[in-house]
């Protein structure tokens, strides 16, 4: 990149299954107030610029960025909302801190998912008016199509699936921000009711509620800042056909090329042997594996065996999730990436307590906007 | 020019009737149930009680009214709900002659902004004005919340029915 850029501040409020004691502007107040005294500084003083990632129909909002300045402290300043995930949030503040023109950028995105009372119906607003919607078919088909290919195409067992389910929800038991920590097994995960064969309900994340904040500063400021900063070596997002009729089903195109995007950016020749440890996208939970691997850290076909030989686990030779990911944290809608974003900045700081992974210095976070999307977006820290 | 001027045929409302243009309908179905938390929340329960109340930045001092729990200029919590009296002056408003869903009206709607006697200059609730002569209402008029009968109430901006003239 033309200038370094840091992650120098981040701030959170829980995730959890509801939140009725707080608004949402009253969520994201909290993260605020979090990452700006984590960042040490004033944001009506000390910020460039703020962005923040929402999408209108989630909100129940129309133009939904006219509500988040005040909030964030954001009043009389340059802000733009975006809708993607929270690291398109990322890569808009990174390229506004290469322009220049700005030092300090703040980050926001959060999740009210519990208020929005018809959230399958907003979901599949997501789908083609003309030509899938009619079908009136809840979306989740599309991750149970998209499963089953994938299965067929790598030879990946079921049971490979159901232990992304165990190791993430039993990681989360480890971190105080996650919603559904849960001690379970292959079986128990296998057994749930089936949702759209051969995903079953235990393999797809429930949704949460919670909001990140996130400063970053160019290379100089970060350094005046803290002495910790969090290095931006790389970022990438893409999007493949929208085409239900002609996706490449068994294979996320779009986390290859997003991948591979932020890997040439930061210079990585091997992902498995360069980066120490990864949050990855496992909205579902045959995601982790099929994004594993289009993101290069293994082979085609070997996410599965790798996560059964336990590989992946927190102890294992390259953690996948530590902390929960989306199944043990829950999905947080627009602020999914952000979430992924927050436990590699953590693990990278030595911050994250019972679930630290020893001599972390390089993650990898990576978001997938979710069924029936194919976009993916990913970014590589270093301490 | 002539040559590229065609002969054609305007659509019309049988040709939709009768399904000669083909067309794609939808209709939502988005519901929310926003969690108020703790500033709009305790605003709600004091209108349900018949009251008006904001909350006070021990920053800058001002009154804020609809409350919150953070001031946006000083980026400061704020913990203290202020009483305020349901009076006010009118700082803004218009004559609506439509509703809106655009439909044309004879008598107008009155929306105006009422500045909050107790609250700090400027700090006001959008509201309606009624028993009001549209053509006497000025800028500055001074104006009184007229409630709903307290067993109507629901904790809701509806709990006033309008402002009246003092
Ligand atoms: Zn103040």
């Amino acid at each position: 990149m033309i200038r370094e850029v840091a992650i120098v501040g981040v701030g959170w409020s829980p995730f959890r299954s509801i939140t009725p004691d707080l608004s949402y502007k009253e969520m994201m107040y909290e993260a605020a107030v979090r990452a700006y005294e984590d960042a040490g500084i004033d944001p009506r003083r000390d910020v460039d610029s703020f962005v923040t990632v929402a999408e209108d129909f989630n909100e129940g909002t129309s133009i939904f960025d006219e509500y988040v300045p005040d909030q964030l402290g954001a009043l009389h300043r340059p802000v733009q909302t975006i809708t993607g995930d929270g690291i398109h949030g990322i890569a808009a503040a990174v390229m506004q801190i290469l322009t220049g023109q700005f030092d300090v950028v703040v980050v926001e995105a959060h999740s009210k998912a519990s208020n929005v009372l018809t959230l399958p119906h907003i979901l599949a607003y997501a789908m083609d008016p003309v030509f899938n919607r009619p079908l009136a078919a809840h979306p989740y088909f599309i991750a149970g199509m998209e499963m089953r290919r994938y299965l067929a195409e790598t030879g990946t067992p079921l049971e490979a699936c159901a232990q992304v389910v165990v190791k993430n929800r039993a990681n989360a038991l480890r971190n105080p921000l996650a919603g559904y920590g849960a001690d379970l097994t292959i079986d128990d995960v296998l057994a749930s009711e089936p949702i759209a064969e051969p995903l079953t309900r235990l393999a797809c994340a429930d949704h949460a509620d919670g909001a990140v904040v996130m400063v970053l500063a160019s290379g100089e400021t970060a350094r005046a800042l803290t002495d910790r900063p969090i290095w931006v070596r790389g970022i990438g997002w893409a999007n493949d056909t929208f085409w239900l009729e002609s996706r490449p089903w068994g294979q996320a195109r779009y986390a290859y090329l997003a991948g591979q995007m932020a890997y040439s950016t930061a210079g990585i020749k091997s992902p498995r042997t360069e980066i120490d440890f990864a949050e990855i996208d496992d909205t579902f939970a045959y995601k982790e594996l099929q994004h594993l691997e289009a993101l290069g850290l293994c082979k085609p076909g070997e996410a599965g065996a790798w996560t059964l030989e336990g590989g992946t686990e927190l102890e294992g030779e390259f953690p996948v999730n530590p902390s929960g990911g989306s199944l043990g944290e829950g999905h947080l809608l627009d602020c999914t990436g952000l979430a992924r974003v927050l436990e590699v900045v953590l693990q990278l700081r030595g911050e994250a307590g019972p679930r630290q992974i020893e001599d972390a210095e390089v993650g990898l976070a990576f978001a997938w906007r979710g069924v029936p999307t194919t976009s993916g977006a990913a970014v590589i820290l270093s301490n | 020019m002539k040559e590229h001027v065609y002969e054609t045929v305007y659509l019309r409302e049988k040709d939709f009737q009768e399904g000669r243009v083909l067309f794609e309908t939808w209709d939502p179905n988005a519901r929310y149930a926003w969690d108020a938390g703790i500033a709009i929340g305790r605003f709600l329960q004091e209108l349900k009680a018949g009251r008006l109340v904001g909350t006070r930045c021990a920053n800058c001092g001002r009154v804020m009214v609809p409350p919150r729990m953070f001031c946006e200029h000083c980026f400061v919590p704020i913990d203290e709900f202020v009483p305020l009296e349901d009076t006010g002056t009118v700082i803004t408003f218009s004559l609506c002659y439509v509703t809106w869903d655009m439909v044309r009206i004879e008598e107008p709607q009155i929306p105006a902004v009422i500045g909050i006697d107790g609250a700090s200059p400027g700090m006001g609730i959008m509201h309606l004005l009624g028993e009001v002569d549209p053509k006497a209402v000025k800028i500055g008029m001074r104006v009184a919340a007229v409630w709903k009968p307290p067993e109507e109430r629901e904790g809701a901006i509806t709990d006033i029915l309008y402002f009246k003239p003092l």
